[in-house]
């Protein structure tokens, strides 16, 4: 493909610390004072794009849904090497589940123009779920391959890698354009370079409202999506432990002892 | 409520009454030589399944209605035929939901010679078994097996829908959520019935297990979730039980855009996700070669091998090890932390274990905090120890 590789990359800003907090009486989370970053997860799919541009050739989008200081990440993205920026942000967008997020996410990429492949990470530290990249694809009608950890080769349109799953790896091939979401072992990410901070500094972040995506209000944001919060609490953690200090041989029977009595051994 | 008939005849029908058969609700007739589908239809496609003349069409311009959607269906992960032990908590699980609802509890299976499993999944607790057995599905791939549980789905029309939460689970739920225009929630380890309004309530952990969510899903159907392996309890076995068994062709024109050119089973023999023992190592290993002895403790107790972030950052083991909010999040019986301090990371990914015990040098590091039993001294002067006893008792026992 001379033309190069339109590669576009998800990610999600998240809170640096997964040590939260909620406000009791309004049952909003506590975010003053923890810094945002990126995704940690989607830190992995940036390097994956990267290195397919580096390969292949072609442009890395990144691109984000969030308030408007999610622009931040995207910077952050561009610092690390990514060409474009696009930030779907409006209010109508807020409150979105994986689905409505998924569908939006769509929209934006078919609004972006062509693509080759979608990268986005495993899941995100916060919500934990891992479902927006398969429903984005689904909404996209193209194949999603979850879990890779090695793409062997692009070639002639054609894909092929590796996806780890609990009991194995899995070799597959596929055509694009497909979704794909990545593994931490598929490549280490790169620091960003003082030449990317300058960039991301004068960087363009596309913001795309929805006057430019033009979505019915019904099928987006809290209102699109099917399901609801409806309770948060903080797990309750009953707990009564026993320290042990001593010789080594007594701390081998101290575990020992409590490996027979739970019927381990 | 139909806004339009969802199964549309064509010129096309020759009035063969092929579909009268087909149909497992008698929804279909022949009158004056043309096909003629009745208001309950429940849009199986079985009709058009069985049409030799393609003069069926199946229209999904039809609005749900959530009446129509009764029953627990669980979805039976199967591997080379054998059943995933997490399908018999979700038959428990949903066991318990349908009794509560008053309503009937299905399964699916979708692969090659598995028919023989459908005794299995009645003496658990289902009342009825969907089959689609076909040796082009005998292995997992998300188009097909995407594609067959919507039909499914749009056939059994259940209320709730539950899937494992393992790797294919976790992958498969969102495509068929997706394309049911559903909600799913992910990696539930709680689910209840709401007294009141029926609907399903579904508890999980976010932000690395430090806030739980109670979610609903009150306007799609079926409600979807997948559940957590390891949480619910196992449906106890009824030889006695009687069940339906409903066996349906695999679709003639079956998506399948990736190809499986290969498949290569994991070295270990159990993953962290399915242990119900793990053994940890941390940086307190000090070197790559310290999980050698990680792995002799976690071979003498039949379990798997854990690790910190790290370790595996560091490049001493694989990130399949890898226990912690980056990681896996695992919950076996009995975890055992070596060399780990306990980043707030690492517990949020064990600390649900039943019995957690850790062997490290600090009494004040966080791990301590978490444990059932805290050990304070050298891994590298305990663990032989510990072994040589493990050892010396199998030999005598």
């Amino acid at each position: 493909m001379s033309t190069g590789l339109n590669i576009i990359v998800c990610i999600k800003q998240v809170l640096e610390t997964t040590e939260v907090e909620f406000d009791k009486e309004t049952g909003r989370l506590k975010r003053e004072g923890i810094a945002a970053i990126i995704n940690p997860f989607d830190e992995y799919a940036i390097e994956t794009g990267l290195r397919i541009k580096e390969k292949s050739g072609g442009l890395v989008k990144v691109l984000s849904m969030g308030p408007p200081n999610a622009e931040q990440a995207l910077r952050d993205a561009i610092a690390l090497g990514a060409d474009e920026a696009y930030l779907a942000t409006d209010h109508v967008f807020a409150g979105a589940d994986t689905w409505a997020t998924g569908y939006t996410l769509a929209k934006c990429v078919q609004k972006i123009g062509e693509f080759d492949i979608i990268i986005c990470g495993l899941k995100t530290t916060d919500g934990d779920t891992g479902q927006t990249g398969p429903e984005m694809a689904e909404v996209l009608d193209v194949p999603c391959i979850c879990y890779v950890n090695e793409i062997i080769s692009i070639k002639d349109g054609i894909i092929t890698l590796k996806r780890s799953l609990d009991e194995g790896i899995e070799l597959l091939e596929t055509k694009l354009p497909l979704v794909i979401t990545v593994s931490k072992d598929i490549a280490h990410p790169r620091l960003a370079t003082l030449r990317g901070r300058i960039a991301a500094k004068k960087a363009v972040i596309n913001q795309l409202t929805n006057k430019e995506l033009d979505l019915d209000v019904k099928t987006i944001g809290l209102e699109g999506s099917f399901t609801r919060v409806i309770k948060i609490f903080t797990p309750q953690i009953n707990f009564d432990g026993e320290i042990i200090q001593g010789n080594p041989n007594e701390l081998a029977d101290a575990i020992f002892y409590k490996l027979k009595e739970v019927k381990v051994i | 409520m139909l806004t339009e008939k969802p199964v549309r005849i064509t010129d096309s029908c020759v009035g063969c009454g092929l579909c009268t058969q087909a149909c497992p609700f008698g929804s279909i007739a022949v009158v004056d030589g043309l096909a003629v589908v009745a208001d309950d239809c429940r849009v199986c496609g079985s009709c058009a399944d069985a049409c030799p003349v393609d003069a069926i069409e199946m229209t999904k311009s039809y609005v749900k209605n959530i009446a129509d959607y009764k029953g627990v269906l669980v979805y039976v992960e199967q591997r080379e035929g054998e059943i995933h032990p997490v399908v018999y908590e979700l038959l428990g699980k949903g066991r318990e939901l349908a009794t509560q609802l008053g309503e009937e509890l299905y399964a699916v299976i979708i692969g090659n010679n598995i028919t023989k499993q459908t005794d299995q999944l009645i003496a658990r607790g289902a009342d009825v078994v969907y089959v689609y057995e076909d040796p082009i599905v005998a292995t997992f791939r998300d188009d097909p097996y995407t594609q067959i549980l919507d039909e499914c789905v749009n056939e059994c029309r259940p209320s709730i829908f539950l899937i494992g939460a393992t790797a294919l689970g976790r992958a498969l739920g969102p495509r068929v959520a997706a394309r049911l225009k559903t909600g799913l929630t992910a990696d539930c380890t709680g689910l209840e019935i709401d007294p009141q309004t029926k609907l399903l309530q579904q508890t999980r952990p976010a932000y690395g297990g430090n806030i739980m969510a109670t979610i609903i899903t009150p306007n799609g159907r079926p409600q979807m979730a997948t559940v957590r392996y390891k949480v619910m309890n196992e449906a106890g076995i009824d030889e006695k039980r009687n069940g339906v068994v409903i066996n349906r062709r695999v679709p003639k024109k079956l998506q399948d855009r990736v190809k499986t050119l290969g498949f290569v089973a994991a070295k270990e023999q159990i993953s962290i996700s399915d242990a119900d023992i793990i053994v940890s190592g941390g940086k307190g290993l000090g070197d790559p070669n310290g999980f050698k002895l990680i792995e002799d403790l976690a071979k003498e107790l039949g379990g798997a091998v854990g690790a910190s972030r790290p370790t595996v950052d560091e490049g001493w083991i694989t990130y399949r090890h890898q226990v912690g909010l980056s990681g896996k999040t695992v919950r076996p019986k009995i975890y055992i932390a070596c060399g780990i301090s306990g980043a707030v990371q690492h517990l949020a990914g064990m600390k649900t274990s039943d019995i957690i015990m850790s062997v490290n040098k600090d009494r004040d590091a966080p791990i301590c905090g978490v444990s059932t039993l805290s050990t304070i001294g050298d891994l590298y002067e305990v663990l032989p120890l510990l072994i040589q006893k493990i050892r010396d008792y199998k030999k005598n026992a």
